[in-house]
């Protein structure tokens, strides 16, 4: 078996023995879900692009997205970087890990945990918001394919800047929550300012909820979004590879 | 058959510290080699560059033939790493840990029976976080050993280990060794210097200030030996007039006499010759640790 493979493995065995470093990736998005079910449950767009969408058809598929940008910003760079504090990279590296190999399955791990988030989230819409099921799997699929390359590779990038686990923490929780208000993952994007949108159009997970729903709500892939979130995901990962520090 | 290392005038400077001044070395096929020194001698960054886990700022490289700088890819594969600082996954369990390392490399050793030698089987199921300071020292070893190494870095390998576990060590190491394997042993543990390598470089301040067989380096360096006896004799003077006779120390009954080779027959004499015959009486060969003593001008911190 490739050493990617066997690694990817060990990292599902090891999240299978400490779930909880999988809490907030979870649990928070799907606590602010049902909040948002709460407050906004029946009603409709009124206003801008999505006018006569249901709301809960808009949050869905959106916090699907969000679920990706927790794993991609937070997750992956505490985990690199704690690995590299406690001298595993340093372990990996003199063995003749590569790279490739060690990001290649922090990626596919990424990929796995991406993929229960987003059936948990879409069963929970469906079941409990009576959500409609997304239009077109696949493309919604292609969709979180791409937004997890991207986070990944953003997360990535994080963790070879940041000198520290807790440095990495912080940056990426940051970097989260003003994604979580600026991209339609909260308060609707019609009802922000200006200013807000223009912040949430340069960072990447309003690109990511848009090219999301798009499919989910049967508008078809917004190749434009997606090209854009690839776009970030492939500088993220190509200076991430040039800056990618074992210790 | 061309030296399996090759350290030609290393350096390797942090900021404004200078870990390794100059360092030259050779290691044969073949052979245990140690590098001795206490702490901040400058033993672990010259092993690092070897192993091309650090850059050299200076000086000529070769493993195996290759450039640890510019082929440690190549390099990895053929060498085995037991590193002073590093861990696994807290939750990772020793045969995971083995079975992954040792698919890294593709034809290395069966991992199972590496676990076997260095007793890690009946923990094969343990999680890392969970193993002894011991254990965990015996798990990096084997994971040094898993992929077949033509030469094996160990660094201060036995830390942490008791004595008998240490003992068992070394008998594991030389096996490495008669199985064809270079060994370069980073320790500041005399006696296992003395014991385990073939030979030895003694590192000082990032130098190499002394190399040979631990016999050798005795012999060259620590030319006294020790006559020790005790007595209630009160005036000793006339014992520096014995032939081969350095020096007289006294501590309360206890006399140590240092001196040239035959100083033991002299001492003797002239012990009998004033009507002292102490029971006790007997010669300390030295040891690795005057040489370091000698060498160094302090001894080795624990």
């Amino acid at each position: 078996m490739p050493i990617v493979f066997k690694m990817t493995w060990i990292e599902f065995k090891l999240l299978s023995r400490e779930p909880v470093t999988l809490v907030f990736s979870f649990a928070f998005p799907i606590l602010v879900l049902v909040l948002l079910g709460g407050i906004f449950g029946d009603q409709t767009m009124e206003r801008g692009a999505y006018q006569g969408v249901k709301m809960m058809d808009w949050y869905v598929p959106s916090f699907i997205a969000l679920v990706i940008a927790s794993i991609g910003t937070i997750s992956l760079p505490v985990h690199l970087s704690s690995y590299r504090e406690r001298g595993v990279l340093r372990r990996f590296r003199a063995s003749g890990v590569s790279e490739a190999a060690l990001l290649g399955s922090q990626l596919l791990v990424s990929l796995g945990v991406a993929f229960v988030g987003a059936v948990t989230i879409s069963l929970l819409g469906i079941v409990v918001y009576g959500v409609q099921m997304a239009a077109a799997p696949a493309e919604v699929a292609l969709a979180a394919v791409v937004s997890t390359f991207c986070f990944a590779g953003i997360g990535t990038l994080l963790a070879s800047l940041a000198p520290t686990a807790r440095a990495a923490q912080s940056a990426g929780l940051m970097l989260w929550f003003v994604m979580l208000f600026v991209s339609g993952t909260s308060a609707p994007l019609e009802l922000l300012p200006s200013w807000m949108v223009s912040v949430g159009k340069a960072l990447p997970l309003y690109h990511s909820v848009l090219a999301m729903v798009d499919p989910w709500i049967g508008r078809g892939t917004n190749w434009t979004q997606l090209a854009l979130v690839a776009g970030i995901g492939l500088v993220a990962t190509l200076v991430s590879l040039r800056v990618f520090r074992w210790e | 058959m061309p030296p399996v290392i090759v350290a030609e005038h290393l350096q390797k400077r942090y900021k404004d510290v200078v870990a390794v001044a100059d360092a030259s070395f050779v290691v044969e096929q073949g052979e245990i080699f140690g590098l001795l020194g206490s702490n901040g001698a400058g033993k672990t960054t010259s092993v690092e560059c070897l192993q091309g886990l650090r850059h050299a700022d200076g000086g000529v490289l070769r493993v195996l033939g290759l450039d640890p700088q510019t082929q440690s890819r190549e390099l990895r594969r053929r060498i085995g790493s037991q590193l002073q600082e590093s861990a696994l996954p807290d939750h990772v369990r020793v045969w995971e840990a083995l079975d992954l390392f040792s698919s890294i490399t593709p034809g290395g050793r069966d991992w199972r029976e590496v676990m076997e030698q260095w007793g890690l089987s009946d923990k094969r199921k343990a999680s890392f976080h969970g193993l002894s300071g011991g254990q965990r020292q015996r798990l990096f070893v084997a994971l040094a050993l898993v992929n077949g190494p033509e030469v094996v870095f160990l660094d201060e390998m036995t830390t942490g280990l008791d004595p008998a576990a240490r003992r068992v060590a070394w008998d594991l190491v030389r096996r490495v060794r008669d199985m064809g394997a270079t060994v370069v042993l980073v320790t500041h543990f005399m006696e296992e210097a003395e014991r385990l390598c073939d030979r030895i470089a003694v590192m000082e301040a990032g130098r190499i200030v002394a190399e040979g067989a631990p016999r050798r380096l005795v012999a060259d360096h620590a030319r006294y030996v020790t006559v020790v006896f005790s007595t209630d004799a009160e005036d000793l003077a006339w014992l520096t007039e014995a032939p081969g006779v350095e020096r007289v120390l006294r501590h309360g009954a206890r006399v140590e006499v240092r001196g040239g080779g035959a100083v033991l027959a002299h001492v003797a004499a002239a012990l009998v010759a004033h009507g002292i015959t102490p029971p006790d009486l007997r010669v300390e060969l030295p040891t690795l640790e005057d040489v370091f003593l000698a060498l160094t001008g302090h001894e080795m911190e624990e």
